[in-house]
């Protein structure tokens, strides 16, 4: 039997490989999914048939409980707001991983009464861990999901955390090594302590990080969430968690690279370097100043005679369009300029939105064909030839100081180069500064045209507009 | 420490496997790819199951712990291959 429950393991673990797999292209991606969770499915029945389960009751409670919420948040959730359901999943992962390794913590204590087992050194270390990286990502992930809503703002005080995180992480060293080596199963306060430091810990990590830096904390609390469940595998020593874990693990690492790349920062700084608005930002006046009577304005009505000749056109959305929620608005206007023979794409920055790949899931939903979301890379060259660009509540990745000014502080962050179309217009609510706290050149440029308002209403008057001519 | 020579490997092979295949993976699914590894690793559920099923090294405190750890990747299992779905749906119409 045991040997039958490992292979029931190793077949989840294999599934959920082919299941990612299937996410390399859209076309094979929801057979992909399923596949995953027919291999979640093998893992459950797996773990039922263990001898260790001789009563269903609280398992078919936790089910139930767990199952209903699940559904109803994924049945609720607007697109706009993955960012924060993402986040959540994340912190709920590593509040589980903390959990599981709690309770194994007190089962092995009830085992060694009863002679079955020996605490190792390696059992004793795989514990601690899963309870720091399970207790960190918990507190981190809703800390994020404040900052994703906006409801914690960036803070001033990044030394002070540095500093509570500096000692926090030099006490749990310290009680790592007391736990190790001084009988690990007759010290529950000991872990209780450290339970309650690595959530003070997670909250420290997240707070000094600016709201800009958010796509990239994401990503990193995915990777954590997988890392936890992975070293509640070593604690449990079963290899599909590992597996799976690592699976987990790799993916938010990946993710976490490309969009430090995007922002060409490293992980560290970002980390621990603060916001960037708080370092290099300038204040309102200096932000007044910069752009006194440059920028030229135009209206929806100047704009739509602009488009009826347009021959290219590329939309550029930012993370203003998820606010205003213009996706369904943008595919309009992109469909009634596609019907005049206007060639229509979108290009997409890779750190666009709050989270990777948010804007791609917005304008699916819109039904724009996947394959007008071009990337970065790829439609760069493109901007010469085009007619009209037009920026939808994107700021710093469509700044030219990044490729040109090197005292700028996003200098040499790929952007996307909309400033070589002929006509650019740009949509915004105002001219306060982007994520990076720094005017943008792009807005006073001879090929600029500012209209003012929320990116939905002046698509639907883009649209009107474009219906009368 | 045989045992954990052997979880190790395993560990740091995955890894591999991992970044292989995630590598390959488009940016424009890069949410999905995110919700779809918060399903999976909702698979510490296994971890819960054996801490909940009232076996004779259980005690209530630990029971309690494993039920709640159950509910907690259950909804990450649930909420997260759902959520995945409608979104790869919407990608798939055109």
């Amino acid at each position: 039997m045991e040997t039958l429950i490992n292979f029931g393991y190793l077949i989840a673990a294999v599934l959920f490989i082919f299941g990612i797999k299937g996410m390399t292209t859209p076309k094979t991606a929801v057979r992909g999914n399923q596949m995953s969770a027919i291999g979640m499915l093998v893992a459950i029945v797996a773990a039922l048939l263990d001898y260790n389960v001789v009563d269903f009751t609280w398992i078919i409670v936790g089910v139930l409980i767990g199952g209903t919420i699940g559904a109803i948040m994924a049945k609720k959730v607007p697109m706009t707001d993955m960012p924060e359901m993402v986040a959540a999943l994340n912190g709920i992962g590593g509040g589980a991983s903390l959990l599981v390794a709690s309770a194994n913590y007190l089962e092995s204590q009830k085992l060694a009464e009863m002679g079955k087992f020996v605490p190792t050194y390696d059992w004793s270390i795989a514990v601690i861990l899963s309870i720091l990286i399970g207790a960190v990502t918990l507190t981190g992930s809703f800390i994020a999901v404040g900052k994703l809503k906006g409801k914690i703002g960036d803070s001033n005080k990044v030394m002070l955390f540095k500093t509570i995180v500096k000692i926090v992480l030099l006490t749990l060293i310290a009680g790592t090594v007391y736990f190790a080596m001084n009988n690990p199963l007759e010290q529950d306060y000991l872990v209780l302590g450290m339970v309650a430091l690595c959530l003070v810990l997670g909250i420290c990590l997240v707070m000094p990080i600016g709201g800009a830096d958010m796509p990239v904390v994401v990503s990193l609390l995915n990777s954590y969430s997988g890392l936890a469940g992975a070293a509640a595998g070593f604690v449990l020593g079963n290899n599909g968690l590992i597996i799976t874990g690592s699976l987990v693990g790799a993916s938010g690492i990946i993710l976490t690279s490309i969009m430090c790349k995007a922002m060409n920062r490293s992980l560290t700084n970002v980390l621990f370097g603060g916001s960037m608005a708080a370092s290099a930002g300038v204040s309102k006046s200096e932000n007044d100043a910069f752009y006194e009577g440059k920028v030229k304005y135009s209206s929806s009505d100047e704009v739509a005679m602009l488009l009826d000749g347009a021959q290219k056109v590329v939309f550029v959305p930012g993370y203003g369009l998820a606010v205003a929620q213009a996706q369904h608005a943008t595919r309009e206007l992109a469909s009634m300029l596609e019907a005049r023979g206007c060639d229509v794409k979108y290009a997409i920055h890779p750190v666009a939105g709050r989270m990777p790949g948010h804007m791609n899931v917005l304008l699916a939903e819109a039904e724009v064909p996947y394959d007008q979301l071009v990337e970065m890379d790829t439609i760069n060259p493109e901007f010469s030839q085009t007619d009209v660009a037009i920026v939808l509540g994107a700021n710093d990745v469509v700044n030219p100081a990044a490729a040109k000014d090197p005292a700028s502080p996003i200098f040499g962050m790929p952007i996307l180069d909309v400033h070589n179309a002929k006509t650019v217009v740009v949509v915004k609510r105002g001219l306060s500064p982007g994520f990076a706290g720094i005017p943008n050149e792009l807005f006073i440029r001879d090929n600029s045209l500012m209209v003012p308002g929320d990116a939905k209403k002046v698509l639907q008057e883009m649209i009107g507009a474009l219906k009368d001519l | 420490m045989e045992m954990f020579i052997m979880s190790l490997t395993i560990f740091v092979l995955a890894i591999f496997v991992g970044v292989e295949v995630i590598n390959k993976v488009p940016p424009t699914l890069h949410t999905p790819l995110m919700s779809g590894t918060n399903a999976i690793s909702g698979i510490v559920v296994v971890g819960a199951i054996l801490s909940s099923g009232g076996s004779d090294h259980t005690t209530l405190f630990s029971t309690i712990l494993g039920v709640a750890a159950i509910a907690l990747a259950t909804i990450n299992i649930v909420a997260g291959f759902m959520v995945t779905d409608r979104m790869l749906n919407m990608f798939k119409k055109k």
